[in-house]
């Protein structure tokens, strides 16, 4: 690791990140825990696409089908293993598996950025009318009935290799915490290896990238399925938080928070994705709270005037401002600097003369 | 042969169907490329705009065929001169905006009518009997109006000088606006016109369906995969893809059932794009409106 000015804000974050899990429990209530980890999720799903956009710029509409998957999965496997070792693995799979087989089509199919988005929103609504269709008893997997609009109680986690040892809400929090913050090392590490530079350059010039060489196809959809992978960490996070999973983790509000997260705190960052989800997780939740204002109404707002006004989002922007800032003083510094010594200079003539 | 009679006929509505929810999403990103996200919203204000009349009386034919679309249409070239004109050819940040765009239709839609469905009305015309089986009458309507529509949307292009001038603009913006003609009216008598169709097909299909402030979303899954398997071609494009898509979908959902029905639909689109990434028209009957 070289401490570039980057990293050593991220490890910055990272500290924050660890003192916040270890005193928050301390200080907060367990309604308030219970809640926070239903954000942590989504934070997790949100670095997830951060990753992907904001890095590869890969514009996915249906990021919440692999955070469902992998709730589904996980809640799926638990049930059926009757613990939940393996199951957690099981629903990474599956995710990053579903990942990779979208990913295959449109990335080896070269479908362009807007039918890329256009194919990822379908697969999700169809995913989501699909799930909501299997509230028969025929419609089973192993012992887990799928519920179809009530969906399914997820089992709680549990500590490896002991089934009996299940984990209570406050432990779930520690482990969403741990997820996010080895999530967000992982997503700081990859981004600086061969691996992420080559997908930052293919997010800057396809064409270019292409020419010197590089595959573009494998390395979209290698960036892809771990895209899938991470939100379906998140999405086991998610059911563990809430207790059970039900369709609407892949409905379309779902789909466009995720994205309003990613544009309102930056691309190209990978902490403005998780502040933005933080951000709005209370507010969407403070304004569910009233009835004067309509939660997609603020949504389509924010929106809007993001696209419009702020299309770089609040870190870049924030941080773009600092800089200007820091240069301009420094630049200020250095003129008062010459000015007092040319009036030196002037002195000292003057003085000989 | 009645059985045969009456799943055909229902293959074909499912057909007209595609036609009649896609052919507006198809005439704006076939004109201007641009996806427009917020078009099961268009068909939701369709929907609501025949509802609501109807309740204040109007006659339920004057309200699908001539407010709907014009109702629709307004607000489209509203959306077009204070949004959409300000991101041509920043097609990503256009696809968020229109998102946006849904977002806020459906929570304005929600705080003046209510999450719930508004007083529904019933489809007019009754039910017409082929052999052992009946059908509803309204759905044959439908599917007569999706043709007139195909063709009326292809008489335009075809027949008058604004099709000309459209087709023009379609082919090389740059080269049109060179020749002196105002690309920038263009697009937005397109993304009015686009949305007016949206209005009607909406209108058209709400005794059907009924209406809810999110019941866009139940249109665009389809719309979407139909448009972009269809390619660039406006009316090549839709009616081959809804006829391939829609006659996948009738016989899955006639042979296991509506949901793998709509399955069997996204998995040929998907498969479709892999192999023509450009869809139907990028490879065959190029040279089509």
């Amino acid at each position: 690791v070289t401490w570039t000015r980057e990293n050593r804000w991220r490890a910055l974050v990272v500290l924050i990140g660890a003192a916040f899990t270890l005193f928050a429990p301390d200080v907060l209530q367990l309604f308030t825990i219970i809640n926070l980890t239903t954000a942590i999720a989504l934070a997790i799903l949100a670095l997830s696409l951060g990753l992907i956009w904001g890095y590869g710029g890969i514009l996915c509409f249906g990021q919440t089908a692999f955070f469902g998957i992998g709730a589904y999965a996980y809640t799926i496997a638990a049930i059926n293993f009757g613990g939940s070792t393996w199951a957690v693995l099981v629903a990474v799979l599956a995710a990053a598996a579903f990942a990779a087989l979208i990913g295959y089509f449109i990335f080896y199919g070269r479908v362009s950025d807007v039918y890329m988005a256009v194919i990822t929103l379908t697969v999700t609504l169809i995913l989501y009318s699909l799930i909501r269709r299997t509230s028969g008893p025929e419609y089973k997997i192993g012992s887990a009935l799928l519920g179809g609009f009530n969906g399914v109680t997820s089992p709680p986690l549990n500590v490896p290799w002991n089934p009996a040892a299940m984990l209570f809400p406050e432990h779930v929090f520690y482990v969403g915490m741990v997820a996010l913050i080895l999530g967000y090392i992982f997503c700081a590490w990859l981004v600086q290896t061969h691996f992420g530079r080559v997908s930052v350059a293919i997010r800057e010039n396809e064409l270019r990238a292409e020419l010197l060489g590089y595959d573009i196809r494998f390395y979209k959809l290698a960036l892809f399925t771990i895209g899938g992978a991470l939100a379906g960490i998140g999405g086991i996070i998610f059911c563990n938080g809430v207790g059970r999973v039900t369709p609407d983790m892949f409905n379309l509000y779902n789909s466009a928070l995720a994205i309003i997260w990613v544009i309102v705190g930056g691309r190209g960052t990978l902490v403005g994705p998780v502040l933005g989800s933080f951000a709005l997780f209370y507010l969407t939740s403070w304004l569910g709270t009233q009835s004067t204002v309509n939660n997609n109404l603020v949504l389509g707002i924010i929106l809007i005037v993001f696209v419009l006004v702020v299309p770089k989002g609040i870190l870049p922007t924030v941080v773009r401002w600092w800089d200007q800032g820091r240069s301009r003083r420094a630049m200020q510094r250095r003129e008062l600097k010459l000015r007092r010594r040319r009036v030196a200079k002037a002195a000292e003539a003057t003085h000989e003369g | 042969l009645d059985l045969f009679v009456a799943l055909g006929l229902q293959i074909i509505y499912g057909i007209a169907n595609l036609v009649l929810i896609s052919l507006g999403l198809a005439i704006i990103f076939g004109m201007m490329r641009v996806i427009n996200l917020a078009h099961g919203e268009f068909l939701m204000l369709g929907g609501y705009t025949v509802v609501i009349s109807t309740n204040h009386g109007v006659n339920i034919w004057v309200a699908m065929l001539i407010l709907a679309p014009l109702v629709v249409g307004i607000i489209g070239i509203i959306v077009e001169r204070a949004l959409i004109r300000f991101l041509y050819g920043r097609m990503v940040d256009t696809l968020l905006a229109t998102w946006g765009l849904s977002l806020l239709i459906i929570g304005l839609v929600t705080t003046i009518f209510g999450a719930q469905t508004a007083t529904t009305i019933s489809p007019p015309l009754g039910a017409i009997a082929i052999g052992d089986y009946t059908s509803s009458t309204y759905e044959l309507l439908l599917i007569v109006i999706a043709i007139v529509l195909s063709l009326g949307v292809y008489a335009v292009l075809r027949l008058t000088k604004l099709g000309l001038v459209a087709r023009a603009t379609m082919q090389s913006a740059e080269m049109a606006s060179a020749l002196g003609v105002s690309t920038q009216r263009i697009y937005m008598i397109t993304f009015g016109l686009g949305a007016a169709v949206s209005g009607l097909a909406g209108g058209l299909l709400a005794p059907v369906t009924g209406v809810l402030p999110s019941i866009g979303a139940t249109y665009i899954a389809k719309a979407f995969i139909t448009v972009i398997s269809g390619g660039a071609a406006i009316l090549a494009g839709t009616t081959s893809a809804s006829i391939l898509l829609g006659g996948i979908n009738g016989i899955m959902s006639f042979v296991t059932g509506p949901t793998m029905g709509e399955v069997a639909l996204l998995a040929a689109a998907i498969v479709l794009l892999r192999l023509m990434p450009r869809g139907i028209t990028g490879r065959f009957f190029r040279k089509s409106l």
